[in-house]
């Protein structure tokens, strides 16, 4: 299968302050409000104007910062659920697969793309396709494959306290 | 066969596996999970999964401290369904409001030791690397899913060692150094992998000193941060732990994917400009930047020893911007009460706050305004991190803060030591 999405090219050291600000932690719940402020103060052009299938093509180190999980789930409620960037902070690299959202490592695409281009990405081909540009997606560790191929460590849970046998 | 580094050796323990190697991967029984006012996010996550019961609730701790007391009725509820939860699941370890931020807490209360491994959804669980033990953040679904299984998977991660020697300087400390390590190697320099430390310098640091050390490595994008636990360490927990412990220390041997060296003799006091923690420069290029706030606080330095610091600077002086102190812990305040350094920073026209986090990451008290400059003592001065965009964050020793506060611009504290 081969998609195709619109990309947010954003730089490197993007931190999950800017992704979703840390004064809304405890207090917003529902999935709407919690996009309605996805990259509330590096980008407010996005929230308003981001569309389902788009994705966010970032530089190195996206998601350094807090733990929080609502750098994910903020943009995944607001429709994105790919997410490329040259290099992923260690902690939400892992929100990433935990939330079903699949992290691609990519080095060159946010040098080379702009906000509003389209992308292709060819899954079982594991390509990512930029204009005449072609790059490897590599492979995930065996049990992140499995947490995203599951649908997010909730769904693994839930069919695990279900009664269903999860290797 | 080469030895094995802390991060294989801790993890090897934590999996239940007799050996393991950078790159395998394991399910970890971590000795202790914990979380904060996340807790009623991470319940409900919980209550979706299917699961019932902790699989572990001894191994449990909450501690409310990230916006506490409660400022707005919906911070309340929160914290109200937190405690309703706490009564339900029999959680082990409950800590109010006021008792103190996590980190600290949970080091006073000696919950965790050397050797062993503690995962909290918190990105500063890398802090308790200053006892020896294994410390990571992770995320809330994954808090959800220990609460539920006990267990997480993880890859045992590569590993750097970085390497501190010399003395430092009177008026330059520990946040000094692990800026300039900020400085040096960057936010990205991490990568995930476990740092751990080792020289001289280490034996010299206070139990109050070495935990701002694997604290500021979550900055530097650290899996975990080790320290090699000794008798400052051992000494420290001996009056308050109810069990034993087994510390564990690399090998000679063992294989660093990086290493890094620093000598901090000739070290000043550094701070890190907007809006970044590596953006790091020594404080005589950052010397009369104006401020409108100072905060004194935080997991990384809202310690007694930090609290004196600040006292020794101010005492007999007076502020002229505004200065706000939030002890780490309650038994901090109570130390700094007792010791008379409390006085001494009101007197110089301090504000102290409840313990707990305070203004570091923008949920209540102590918001600057647009264009409002404040020097921290905290770990982290992303844009908006203090809850308003446009408003720019310093960070510095606990030492530079006060004098900062004194001239109401950033200001070298040597002039007033004696």
């Amino acid at each position: 299968m081969i998609t195709q999405h619109r990309v947010w090219v954003y730089g490197d050291n993007v931190n999950t302050d800017q992704i979703f600000p840390g004064k809304y932690t405890y207090t917003l719940k529902t999935p709407d409000d919690i996009a309605a402020h996805a990259l509330e103060d590096l980008d407010p052009a996005f929230a308003g104007g981001v569309q389902p299938g788009d994705v966010v093509a970032a530089g190195f180190n996206w998601g350094c910062g807090s733990s929080r999980e609502q750098g994910v789930t903020a943009l995944k409620y607001a429709g994105v659920s790919i997410i490329i960037a040259a290099s992923f902070g260690g902690l939400y690299f892992r929100n990433c697969i935990n939330q079903g959202v699949l992290p691609i490592v990519c080095p060159e695409l946010a040098a080379l793309a702009r906000t509003g281009d389209s992308i292709r990405i060819h899954h079982e081909a594991r390509r990512l396709l930029v204009g005449e540009r072609v790059f490897e997606i590599p492979p995930l560790s065996p049990s992140a494959q499995a947490i995203l191929d599951g649908g997010g460590l909730l769904p693994m849970l839930q069919r695990r306290f279900a009664g269903e046998v999860v290797e | 066969m080469t030895g094995y580094t802390f991060a294989e050796k801790a993890l090897a323990r934590a999996g239940g596996v007799s050996s393991a190697r950078a790159g395998d991967i394991l399910d970890a029984q971590p000795d202790l999970v914990f979380s904060h006012d996340n807790s009623a996010a991470i319940r409900r996550i919980f209550e979706k999964s299917g699961a019932s019961r902790f699989a572990r609730p001894e191994r449990v701790a909450i501690t409310l401290d990230h916006a506490v007391p409660a400022p707005t009725t919906q911070h309340a509820q929160n914290h109200a369904e937190i405690r309703e939860w706490v009564r339900q699941q029999g959680i082990g370890h409950f800590f109010e409001v006021g008792r103190g931020i996590c980190h600290q807490v949970l080091s006073e209360e000696a919950l965790i030791l050397p050797g062993e491994t503690i995962f909290g959804a918190d990105s500063h669980t890398t802090h308790f690397g200053w006892l020896g033990a294994f410390g990571m953040g992770v995320g809330r679904t994954e808090l959800a899913a220990l609460w539920a299984t006990g267990e997480l998977w993880l890859r045992v991660p590569e590993s750097m060692r970085v390497t501190l020697t010399g003395r430092l300087q009177p008026g330059v400390t520990i946040k000094d150094v692990s800026l300039r390590i900020l400085g040096d190697l960057s936010v990205q320099g991490g990568r995930y992998r476990s740092v751990e430390f080792t020289g001289d310098l280490l034996p010299t640091l206070t139990a109050d000193q070495r935990p701002v050390l694997p604290n500021m490595m979550a900055e530097f994008g650290a899996m975990n941060a080790y320290l090699p636990p000794d008798q400052v360490v051992f000494d420290y927990l001996e009056a308050r732990r109810t069990r034993d412990y087994t510390p564990l220390y690399p090998d000679a041997d063992a294989v660093y994917e990086e290493v890094y060296s620093l000598n901090v003799s000739r070290l000043e006091p550094q701070v890190a400009l907007p809006h970044q923690p590596d953006n790091v420069v020594p404080l005589s290029q950052a010397l009369g930047q104006p401020v409108q706030q100072a905060f004194i606080g935080t997991c990384t330095n809202g310690r007694l020893e930090d609290l004196q610091a600040a006292a020794e600077v101010l005492r007999g002086r007076r502020v002229s911007c505004r200065l706000l102190v939030i002890p780490a812990s309650a038994s901090v305040l109570l130390e700094a009460a007792r010791g008379g350094v409390l006085a001494a920073l009101i007197e110089a026209g301090a504000t102290i706050g409840t313990p707990g986090c305070g203004p570091c990451m923008g949920n209540h008290m102590g918001v600057p305004a647009p264009n409002e400059a404040t020097i921290s003592s905290a770990n982290r001065n992303f844009r908006g991190r203090m809850g308003t965009a446009d408003a720019p964050v310093y960070l510095a020793s606990p030492y530079v803060v006060a004098a900062s506060a004194i001239y109401g611009c950033i200001a070298d504290p040597r002039e007033f030591l004696s």
